[in-house]
């Protein structure tokens, strides 16, 4: 069973050194087997693990990475049902995307450059999740931070994708400064930074009053989670980075890699418990997140940039989940929303080629009947995404959304109106992408569906998306919800107390009802509205032009940024430089003594003559000066 | 002759690059790419013996090799031919074997006029580097420390930049400044002491009154701090670095910054432990600033030499920042991250110098669109910058990793707030090294007939990606198994920290270092 564990991330690694070191002599076909192929073997293998489960755990260590003192970081895997399942929808889904891709990325330049990185990411993205210490995890973290940049900015030759990986990588990089403090914390107080052993203390310490120690730390983990979970205020890079290659759009930045905030707030569950107060904060970035990044998705144009912020607002209804200590449910949403949202993306690529790479939603329309399959799975996913009762994004996100009534009324509200935003978006996206006339006759004419590589998978991922429902049906709906109690040895790792009963306060059925109603209406709305054409919406938007152009504008948040913070950091450099360095250590400091002994020099003429003695004589007279500061 | 070497390894290994280099310095410029030929061999050679007999050595504590007689009197006081390799100075004493004949043969056709000299003194400069890390006695230090000044002068002097005089000028005057007050404490202890030997003067250090033993520290932590460079002793080194020539660089930030990082363990720890204790906290926060403000000050740079010549500002304020922490866990981090930093930032210097080579011009606004140009070359400097920045799996990440959790748990009162905002620096690492990246390697190619990138018409050669290869191996050999590295200094930083925090008896570092009380 080690060496089944260990191959699940091994394989994709295989593959990224061969296609990596001999892509580009090995020709299309076998570059596509090997990498389609060993993340295909890497699930055969997760299932086999799943398998042997049986609610246990299976923990191995291999070998010593590094070990200092108490500090000590081995090489190890933990499959539970966690992190197993993490690893199944990784890897499955994972395959599926590997495989479109052959069809998506068949005539494109660095094909072997492509799959490699594909593949070491996978490979990441396995060790974050199967990683049996926060060190590891932190490798898989920053790792898939890597692939995202190198995937993102995969076109480098153009400007905007090579901003906009940097944009990603650098946005990760200040949530991964928080990931870091947080470990510091954390090995300070538990003096291990394997998770087992930390959630094995976590039991003793009773939950902190107020502020502590570990709620600094859990904080800290969270801003880690904000940046790679692309939440407010660090989700700016998220939008930018659809500059990919559509399908890593829907592995990286849908189905997997921005999810990893949310599992590592679950792998950490017990001790995020312990500390209410970032829980509370969770919530309300979740809440606030879920609601903001659905308004700015109401009038985006490109369809990727649509359901990049359908992706940054979904996510923020994970948090919320998780805030409202549904850990359950918040992963239970990641599960859904993972079949759902790459099922989209993958959708929109298939438009998207269909359309000669044209992304306008404004140039799209009618396609029903040139890409019949893409139209029926994107509809499964649009019902699923928007709530339509019995899909499974129905399923995920009222049990979410009667959490936070419970915590928070304030929070139901802000989760049901980012509800109706989403299905407004999401019907506007269908409706223009699909119904009405054609409104670039051009490339109506030339559009078809995609070839057989591509279509599989639109297929495989409406199944899951319609079938991960029977994982989760709410109990208020008559169901059992299952994930909890699959995940209960996990969510649960190290407590002594049982599982609490889940107290049925408030009315589910209501709540459900309430948003599920106004979750259609907006629908239907966004289908009245764009069924003819844009007309009528621009009438529409013409009676409120401030608001119409604030969101239109994404609220101006790049542009604040860049007239603040990005300044302020470069004047702070150049301030030092050329302050600092050049006038006062370098003018004053170190030249000054030597121009001030040449001027004395001038009068008392004879004795000093040279550059380079004055120059002794002022760097003595600048040492002497500072000890004299130090000393006293 | 092998018998001899396995005897007096350590001899070996200093003097034969000096007298190597004497050699091959006395070349006439028309043999100038024999006099070449025959330093790299040499160097090569020299890597060799040091690998096969360093690495057989058992990795344990004590020295691993002791070579000690007495040499000659100064003023009644004893001075030792003493060197020793153990492991606090065992993969310093590789990674400036291994740096030397990777650095000539990296910048084989970079140096055009008396190219044989230039070699040379690069072996002069592996002789004086190589004694300085070895030597146990404290006027054997002093003199290999002042000897590794001069072939360094000569290199950005001679075969700098166009600022080369001002730029050798301000580098050997800091640092003669730096040392001068250094050998006036060295001498004072010695005379207390009746010897050059480091445990004795460490007795009689602490015989003295708290605030002589403070000062006397000072003295010895300013030499030290102007060659790592701390803030604020650092203006020369990017005036060094932009003018010399890339092997010159490459020397000077892969082993020659580590001597002052290096000093401080060495020396200053043992015989001062109570004034460090009592200025750790200041050194620490002069570490932290030194990494954002090198951070800072890298990230608007023009020149691609000069933004790497901050960065090391900055990461060598990491290594300090460690043995500030008095803990082993940072301690350890420090030994790790100076190899670290040697790897990577030498090789970034390397690159920068390949990119030079061909396109005449280091400024970032000079390039864009490199990548599509010169893959090969991208794909190394991209590796070797991800190790810069701290990726894990590669070198960078364990030792600041270890560094930052070291502070965190430092005695200090603001041990904690420090290792909070050291974490800046790796965000503001991120920053000027991947935006540098943007700007140069990625996006449109720079069609301008003028720039940089136009000029660059071949990808490496087989020449420049052999010198390569090594690097990448070790970046990722130190990333996945730090323990290499670590073992060796393990049970010596434990005993030094143990010491130095209960300064008591002082036994056991005579008994290591074979001194009859």
């Amino acid at each position: 069973m080690s060496n089944i564990l260990a191959l699940i991330p091994l394989l994709p690694l295989l593959g990224f050194i061969f296609i990596g070191l001999f892509g580009k002599r090995l020709g299309r076909l076998t570059v596509s087997i090997v990498a389609v192929g060993l993340v295909a073997l890497s699930f055969i293998f997760s299932v086999v693990a799943f398998a042997h489960l049986d609610g246990g755990r299976i923990a191995v260590e291999y070998a010593e990475w590094m070990s200092v003192g108490e500090l000590k970081v081995p090489f190890g895997l933990v499959f539970d049902p966690l992190s197993g399942l993490m690893a199944l929808v990784i890897t499955g889904i994972g395959a599926l995307i590997h495989l479109y891709s052959v069809g998506y990325m068949a005539h494109e330049e660095g094909y072997a450059r492509y799959f490699a990185y594909l593949n070491l990411f996978v490979f990441f993205m396995l060790t974050l999740v199967l990683g049996s210490s926060l060190p590891l995890l932190f490798v898989g973290w920053e790792g898939v931070g890597l692939c995202s940049y190198l995937l993102i900015g995969f076109y480098f030759e153009t400007e905007v994708a090579a901003a906009a990986g940097l944009k990603a990588f650098l946005a990760n990089r200040v949530g991964d400064l928080g990931m870091i403090i947080g470990m510091m914390v954390l090995f300070a107080f538990f003096h291990t930074l394997t998770v087992s052993d930390i959630l094995l203390q976590v039991g003793k310490p009773s939950p902190e009053a107020g502020f502590g120690i570990l709620t600094f730390a859990t904080l800290m983990l969270f801003v880690g989670a904000i940046g790679k979970s692309a939440q407010i205020p660090l989700y700016i890079w998220l939008p930018d980075a659809m500059a990919g290659p559509t399908p890593v759009s829907a592995l990286i930045h849908a189905a997997t890699m921005v999810t990893a905030g949310i599992f590592m707030v679950c792998r950490l569950a017990p001790l995020f418990q312990l500390t209410p107060i970032t829980l509370t904060v969770i919530a309300w970035v979740g809440g606030a997140t879920a609601l903001f990044a659905a308004t700015i998705g109401l009038l985006q144009r490109d369809i990727k940039k649509v359901l990049a912020y359908s992706t940054v607002s979904q996510l923020g209804y994970m948090f919320l989940g998780l805030g409202a200590s549904g850990f359950a449910a918040g992963f239970f949403h990641l599960f859904t929303h993972a079949w759902f949202k790459a099922l989209l993306f993958l959708g929109a690529g298939s438009v998207i080629m269909a359309m000669h790479h044209e992304q306008d939603l404004f140039k799209m329309g009618g396609l029903k009947s040139k890409l019949p399959v893409t139209f029926w799975t994107m509809a499964i996913a649009t019902l699923c995404i928007i709530g339509f009762p019995g899909t499974s994004g129905f399923a995920s996100k009222d049990e979410i959304l009667y959490l936070a009534f419970l915590k928070s009324p304030v929070l139901w509200a802000m989760g049901v109106a980012g509800a109706c935003c989403t299905a407004f978006y999401m019907a506007r996206l269908f409706t223009l992408t699909f119904f009405g006339e054609p409104r670039d006759a051009h490339a109506f004419e030339h559009a078809k569906e995609s070839p057989r590589t591509m279509i599989l998978p639109l297929a495989v991922l409406a199944a899951g998306a319609v079938l991960a429902v029977f994982l989760g049906w709410p109990t208020a709906f008559g169901g059992s919800f299952r994930i909890e109690k699959l995940l209960e040895p996990a969510l649960k790792f190290g407590q002594s107390k049982a599982l609490e009963a889940v107290h049925h306060e408030g009315n589910p059925i209501l709540l459900a009802t309430i948003s599920t109603l106004l979750a259609l209406g907006s629908a239907a709305f966004g289908y009245t509205t764009y069924r003819g054409g844009l007309a009528v919406a621009a009438t529409r938007a013409a009676r409120f032009p401030g608001l119409h152009r604030l969101v239109l504008a994404k609220y101006y948040v790049d542009e604040a940024l860049e007239a603040t913070l990005y300044a302020f950091i470069r004047w702070l450099g150049n301030l030092m430089w050329k302050l600092i360095d050049v006038i006062l250590i370098d003018g004053v400091g170190v030249n000054g003594p030597g121009v001030m002994t040449s001027i004395a020099g001038d009068f008392t003429a004879l004795f000093q003559t040279g550059r380079v003695r004055n120059y002794t004589f002022g760097m003595a007279l600048g040492v002497l000066a500072l000890l004299y500061i130090f000393l006293t | 002759m092998s018998a001899w070497i396995s005897s007096h390894l350590l001899t070996f290994l200093v003097f034969a690059p000096l007298f190597w280099g004497l050699i091959v310095i006395a070349f006439p410029e028309r043999l100038a790419p024999l006099a070449r030929l025959l330093a790299l061999l040499g160097s090569t050679g020299v890597f060799f013996i040091a690998l096969i007999h360093l690495l057989r050595a058992s990795p344990e504590y004590g020295a691993l090799f002791d070579e000690r007689i007495p040499w000659f009197t100064i003023v009644g006081l004893p001075v030792d031919y003493h060197l020793a390799a153990d492991g606090l100075n065992l993969w310093l004493v590789l990674l400036t074997t291994f740096l030397t004949p990777l650095t000539l043969f990296g910048t084989w056709n970079s140096i055009t006029k008396r190219a044989g000299t230039a070699a040379a003194l690069f072996l002069l400069l592996e002789a004086g580097m190589l004694g300085a890390l070895l030597a146990q006695d404290l006027l054997l230090f002093y003199l290999f420390w002042e000897a590794m000044l001069l072939p360094m002068y000569f290199l950005i002097g001679v075969w700098g930049g166009e600022d080369r005089k001002y730029a050798a000028n301000k580098f050997i005057l800091y640092t003669l400044a730096g040392s001068l007050l250094w050998l006036v404490a060295l001498l004072y202890v010695a005379s207390k002491a009746g010897s050059f030997a480091p445990p004795l003067m460490a007795q009689a250090v602490q015989t003295l009154p708290d605030k002589v033993q403070k000062t006397l520290f000072l003295a010895f932590a300013l030499a030290f701090a102007v060659k790592i460079p701390l803030f604020p002793l650092h203006t020369w080194l990017p005036d060094a670095h932009t003018e010399a020539p890339t092997a010159g660089s490459v020397i000077l930030a892969g082993v020659l910054l580590k001597l002052g990082t290096y000093g401080f363990i060495r020396f200053a720890i043992p015989m001062f432990p109570s004034a460090f204790i009592h200025y750790a906290q200041a050194l620490a926060i002069l570490s932290v600033i030194a990494i954002i403000y090198g951070a800072l000050v890298a990230m608007v740079q023009w020149d691609i030499k000069k933004l790497v010549a901050y960065s090391s500002v900055s990461h060598m304020g990491f290594v300090m920042l460690g043995i500030s922490s008095m803990t082993v866990i940072g301690t350890q981090g420090a030994m790790l991250q100076m190899l670290n930093h040697g790897i990577s930032t030498g090789a970034l210097f390397l690159l920068v110098g390949m990119l030079y080579d061909r396109a005449h011009t280091r400024m970032i606004a000079d390039f864009g669109g490199v990548a599509s140009k010169m893959p090969i070359f991208t794909t190394f400097f991209l590796i070797v910058t991800l190790s810069s920045i701290g990726l894990p799996l590669t070198n960078g990440f364990v030792g600041e990793f270890l560094i930052l959790n070291g502070t965190y748990i430092a005695g200090f009162a603001w041990g904690r707030m420090i290792a909070i905002l050291a974490t800046l620096g790796i965000v503001l690492g991120a920053v000027y090294l991947l935006w540098m990246v943007k700007r140069v390697f990625w996006g449109p190619v720079n069609t301008d007939e003028d720039s940089g990138t136009a000029h660059l018409h071949e990808d490496l050669n087989a020449r420049e990606i052999a010198v390569l290869v090594p690097i990448v191996v070790m970046i990722f050999w130190m990333g996945l198994h730090p323990q290499t590295f670590l073992a060796s200094s393990q049970a010596p930083v434990e005993q030094l920290l143990k010491e130095a925090k209960a300064p008591a008896p002082r036994m056991s570092v005579m008994q290591v270092q074979g001194v009859k009380p």
